[in-house]
């Protein structure tokens, strides 16, 4: 892959390999900031449930199992095309690199747009604090602090995604105008953290909202 | 006669050395600027308006305690005041005062960095800052917030009817400053340091500020979300704090604290950071155990994560839980307490000066211990009961914030107001105001600590008539405080344009900050400096010439 601009390392460092690591150090750092934003919500979640697990429990049916699992499914494989688009940049294979990341976008794509569907059953099922929400059922006030965890904690984790979408979209856009080489994709490699990073927050969430009461 | 006048007509004028301030003019150098220099004055500004406005409520919460019924404001009025005080002091203030500022202006001074890993992070994390202080300041001219900065619930979300949201919204917003600025110091200390500058060769100040941006990083994010909740539950009447909707109050305490009780380490470490650089810088001598002052650092930080719970001893925690934090608490006077011992060794054998900063440090070191020991008092589970909620509790945290962090600030920005401006403060004035401060800040809250073991309980606007003599010594006091606060304020301003100029190193200090000119050229070093030696060797350059060579060959 050839360099459209030759880059230079800005002013604060020695060279380009110095700049690159200090990016993906930074983007290390930050994820540990992300992981305790999410870890509040995780702790609000695990002090409910070990109060009232047979609520949540109960609770959990309220969610659509095949949605999530297939969620779940598409998360990983967009994982596995960040994975390969930051191989492809990294071996200077401008197609693959171009198709991975795109590959990518689709899914977190796909994602969201099942995870909306969901959003919309919830509201139609009464299942949605806030909106529409059946106070007359046994529980209601424990269901409201389970729906409201997972509205949260699947919106925050959304929020993210979106985040994320953004961000390999604009990898792709600068990908297309040939900004990477095979000496410079810092970029890449920390979109692709982050990725993984909101990847693995879905990866707990997924059992620990849907699969509390699967076994019955 | 005619070619002498065509010869001063040519003769340039005084030229002033290119630096980072008159490299570039006009407002648009300094909004856009990435220079970690300007933007520590950036904050500088920002952070000295808040603390001003801070410092108004505070006199007008004294003004009022001067009498014991309530006459100079309604009680509604008075539970605003001691709200946005504490609400400005602490997020606009205390938390980013000793690292936006000096650890901004230091950082990459004293590791040999031309600037921040992020420069453009930096400067956006004070536009962060700002839209975070907006929003505050909008919750107050809209009315105010009444919950205590604590933002309990359910008060804060079912009960309160003032500006709980924008300010909440505010704090949340600042929160994504801290976070960036401590990230940025990370990175910057982990990959921008000069060759040969290792870990144990940093100023402490700069492990002081790696601790503390580690506490930012780890402990601020939790916060966000907290207050996210908060507001989402006051607005929407939704939630998991209300115990009407089926949640738990003392889980908003939790993790309030979870973030709020390592906030005072934020707030305290930077200052730690400071007052070990200026005692060895007045006492002329190499800080002894310096791996364990950074050590200690460190420990303080770890520890700090692990003693939130000592906030809800009588909130309804379970008793086992309440042990375990009265323990860890006390655990954390343990490295305090190494640190103040090292300092004191420090300054013993040294040839102490005293010199304005030196003044703040060693009252640092005084009424840093007596706020760390009655920290011990309110670890104590038996003890607190009795405690609890009332004025020594205010007194001991101001002991720590006040008398701490505000004079370790102030220490910090006298000792390197030299090389942030290139010129001098008067020396008589400095040594006045920090005496007038010392004097008024004890005045102010030693007698809270009688008044508060006496049961003088906070956040009340009227008090029993036994307790007006304390009450109008702790106004008394206040006055004086501000009067030494204002003084300063006046002579920096004045010595910023006409002090004499003071050379790259007033204070034959060491440590790399001190190796180039003042005020700084823009991009600090023009040649990368290579490091061979730590940042305190005060004793080797106190030998004379002559006998170093002999020892050297």
């Amino acid at each position: 892959m050839s360099y459209r601009v030759e880059r230079m390392p800005e002013m604060q460092f020695r060279d380009l390999e110095q700049q690159q690591e200090t990016a993906q150090f930074g983007m290390w750092v930050f994820l540990a900031t992300e992981l305790l934003l999410f870890g509040a919500l995780f702790t609000a979640y695990t002090v409910f449930r070990y109060f009232y697990p047979a609520v949540f429990a109960e609770a959990s049916h309220g969610l659509n199992a095949v949605i999530g699992t297939v969620n779940t499914a598409i998360l990983i494989v967009s994982s596995v095309f960040v994975a390969l688009a930051v191989a492809a940049v990294k071996s200077g294979r401008r197609k693959a690199f171009l198709f991975d990341l795109s590959a990518a976008i689709f899914l977190g794509t796909a994602f969201m747009a099942l995870k909306g569907y969901e959003y919309y059953e919830h509201y139609q099922n009464n299942e949605f604090p806030g909106l529409a929400f059946d106070y007359a059922v046994p529980n209601a006030p424990i269901r409201q602090v389970y729906f409201f965890l997972y509205f949260a904690m699947t919106g925050l984790h959304a929020i993210h995604l979106t985040v994320g979408i953004l961000l390999l979209v604009y990898v792709l856009v600068r990908a297309y105008r040939q900004h990477y080489s095979t000496a410079y994709f810092a970029p890449v490699e920390n979109a692709g953290l982050y990725w993984h990073f909101v990847d693995i927050v879905w990866i707990f969430l997924y059992p620990l909202l849907y699969l509390i009461d699967i076994h019955h | 006669m005619k070619s002498e006048t065509h010869i001063s007509e040519l003769r340039p004028p005084p030229i002033e050395p290119a630096n980072y301030l008159n490299a570039d003019h006009g407002v648009k150098s300094w909004l856009f600027t990435t220079d970690h220099k300007r933007i520590g004055l950036l904050f500088l500004a920002s952070i000295t308006l808040m603390f001003t406005l801070g410092g108004v409520f505070a006199m007008l919460i004294r003004l009022e305690l001067l009498t014991p019924k309530g006459d100079l404001v309604s009680a509604d009025t008075y539970n605003k005041l001691f709200t946005m005080h504490g609400v400005i002091m602490v997020f606009f203030f205390l938390i980013p005062s000793i690292p936006a500022v000096l650890g901004n202006f230091l950082i990459p001074l004293m590791i040999g960095a031309r600037d921040l890993a992020f420069p453009r992070l930096n400067l956006l994390s004070w536009y962060i800052y700002l839209a975070g202080a907006a929003f505050t300041l909008w919750a107050i001219v809209s009315g105010g917030v009444d919950t205590g900065w604590t933002f309990y619930t359910p008060f804060s979300t079912a009960a309160s009817n003032t500006e709980v949201i924008k300010t909440g919204c505010g704090i949340m917003i600042m929160g994504f400053s801290s976070i960036l600025t401590g990230l940025n110091f990370i990175v910057t200390t982990h990959k921008l340091r000069a060759p040969g500058m290792t870990w144990f060769r940093l100023p402490l100040f700069v492990w002081a500020i790696y601790a503390t941006s580690m506490i930012m990083v780890l402990a601020t994010p939790v916060l966000t979300i907290t207050l996210a909740l908060m507001a989402i539950e006051r607005a929407f009447g939704i939630g998991i704090f209300d115990p009407a909707l089926g949640g738990d109050p003392i889980l908003f305490q939790h993790l309030f604290w979870f973030y709020s009780h390592p906030a005072v380490y934020i707030m305290i470490l930077p200052g730690m950071g400071v007052v070990t650089e200026l005692i060895c810088a007045f006492s002329r001598q190499r800080v002894i155990g310096y791996t364990g002052v950074a050590i200690a650092t460190l420990a303080i930080a770890f520890f700090g994560f692990l003693v939130w719970g000592h906030h809800m001893f009588v909130a309804g925690e379970a008793a086992y839980a309440a042990m375990a934090f009265s323990f860890l608490s006390f655990a954390v006077a343990v490295p305090s307490a190494v640190k103040v011992f090292y300092w004191t060794a420090t300054l013993y054998r040294g040839s102490i000066s005293f010199e304005a900063p030196m003044l703040y440090a060693l009252g640092f070191i005084g009424l840093f211990t007596i706020g760390g020991m009655t920290g011990l008092f309110l670890a104590a589970l038996g003890l607190d009961v009795h405690v609890h909620d009332t004025y020594f509790v205010v007194a001991h945290f101001h002991y720590i914030m006040v008398g701490g962090s505000l004079l370790a600030y102030f220490g910090g920005l006298h000792y390197w107001f030299p090389k942030i401006t290139g010129r001098m403060y008067p020396e008589g004035w400095a040594r006045l105001a920090a005496l007038t401060i010392f004097a008024g800040f004890n005045l102010t809250f030693f007698p809270q600590f009688i008044l508060g073991y006496l049961g003088m309980p906070r956040r009340y606007y009227s008090y029993p008539e036994s307790f007006q003599t304390l009450n109008v010594l702790s106004t008394a006091g206040a006055s004086i405080l501000a009067l030494g606060l204002l003084i300063p304020a006046v002579y920096f301003l004045w010595s910023w344009f006409y002090g004499p100029p003071a050379g790259p190193d007033p204070w034959n200090a060491k440590g790399l900050e001190w190796t180039i000119a003042s005020p700084p050229p823009k991009e600090n070093f023009i040649v990368t400096p290579v490091v061979t030696s730590e940042a305190y060797d005060y004793e080797v350059a106190e030998i004379e010439p002559g006998l170093f060579y002999e020892e050297a060959d």
